[in-house]
């Protein structure tokens, strides 16, 4: 339940900015410190998330079949791979990891 | 720019985005989320980086309210997109609520940078409109496709939303303070990670960005304003026949083209300096 309450308060979140946009005025988003911040926070969330998700299980810090997974994707996002690809071949590296070194 | 032109090219976005969708789909069935609930984000949310966000804070074991605050933080750069568009569109009461979910990286992307205010308003709306059913049809494509797993994790599914999570931030590390920012996030993120609650990290982790955004000396107009001129190479990348999937553009050397599609929304990046300038 709480998961269904927090999606629907993160999709009326994320509706009120893009309504934000067309209705605020323009001065206060057009503040140098507030465009600059929220370019940047993608790039600290995303880059937080790819470690995050890569090298920890719960609250442990892990090394695994991921951290093979997220190399492979590098090299396929370094060649300009589509997306679809560097998700497949991380999912398929770290697969045959694991299929490789059980309880990876 | 032809009438027809503009919807071809979003015809194109909407075809590359909804192959997108089909991974969402996948991505968040086997982080634990429903299929209702997964639909939910992406016809309520309809804002990818955002959904990928929450259904990875959840995914790996985090509070629910520390995913929405996660999405909501993605979420922050479309209000930078619906100021720029807010003049060219000028909507007004019931239709400035509709129009607003329009708004995310791939309509504005395809709306700015457009030769006149007339092909500007089609590229957003045909954009917008294409993308959100593109985009919905393959959430459930990947949500069915997945469910048809016993177990997730013996595909490597775990990885999929890091991978998915690096193919959008690499676009927008151009420069050494992007990497710098970047890093010096994961870093603080890990470090954290056996102190806090899971999914807190990367909320901590956002506070690197609001330290750095509020450090004197540079300037967002500092960046190279050649980016700005990004959405228009929209058309141009469709032409290159780069569709279904294909999220990052792989053919093209010019570095606006690259950044231009994915819904993490590469764009804001090169939004903001034309905004500031």
């Amino acid at each position: 339940m709480s998961l269904w309450i927090a999606i629907l308060a993160a999709c009326l979140g994320c509706y009120l900015f893009k309504l934000a946009g067309l209705s605020v005025p323009r001065t206060l988003l057009e503040r140098p410190k507030v465009q600059r911040i929220s370019a940047l926070l993608p790039v600290v969330l995303l880059s937080a998330l790819v470690a995050v998700q890569t090298f920890s299980t719960g609250s442990a810090l892990v090394l695994d079949a991921r951290a093979a997974g997220l190399a492979v994707a590098g090299i396929a996002v370094w060649r300009r791979a589509p997306f679809l690809v560097v998700v497949a071949l991380a999912a398929l590296t770290t697969a045959l990891v694991r299929m490789w070194v059980p309880g990876s | 720019m032809t009438r027809s032109q503009v919807l071809r090219d979003s015809a194109g976005v909407a075809v590359a985005t909804g192959a997108y969708g089909i991974s969402f789909g996948a991505i968040a069935l086997a982080g634990g989320l429903d299929f209702w609930q997964t639909m939910a984000l992406s016809l309520l949310m309809f804002t990818g980086g955002s959904q990928f966000g929450l259904v990875g804070v959840i995914a790996g074991g985090g509070a629910p309210i520390a995913g929405a605050a996660t999405a909501i933080m993605l979420g922050a750069r479309n209000a930078l997109y619906g100021l720029r568009l807010s003049e060219l569109l000028n909507v007004r009461g019931g239709k400035r609520l509709l129009t607003a979910q329009l708004v995310i990286d791939e309509s504005t992307a395809m709306s700015i940078g457009r030769d006149s205010d007339r092909s500007a308003r089609l590229g957003f709306y045909a954009t917008g409109i294409g993308v959100f059913v593109c985009w919905n049809l393959g959430t459930a494509v990947g949500l069915v496709g997945a469910s048809w797993l016993s177990d997730p994790s013996l595909l490597g599914l775990d990885a999929a939303a890091p991978a998915a999570f690096l193919a959008l931030l690499a676009p927008r590390l151009r420069g050494r303070e992007a990497w710098a920012v970047a890093l010096a996030a994961a870093v603080v993120a890990l470090i954290v990670v056996p102190l806090v609650p899971v999914g807190v990290p990367v909320l901590i982790a956002a506070l690197v960005g609001v330290i750095a955004g509020l450090l004197p000396g540079r300037s967002a107009g500092r960046k190279d304003p050649a980016d700005s001129a990004g959405p228009t190479e929209g058309g141009g990348v469709d032409r290159d026949g780069n569709d279904g999937g294909a999220v990052v553009d792989h053919r093209s050397d010019d570095g606006a083209a690259d950044s231009r599609r994915r819904d993490g929304g590469e764009l804001d990046g090169r939004a903001e300096p034309s905004g500031a300038s």
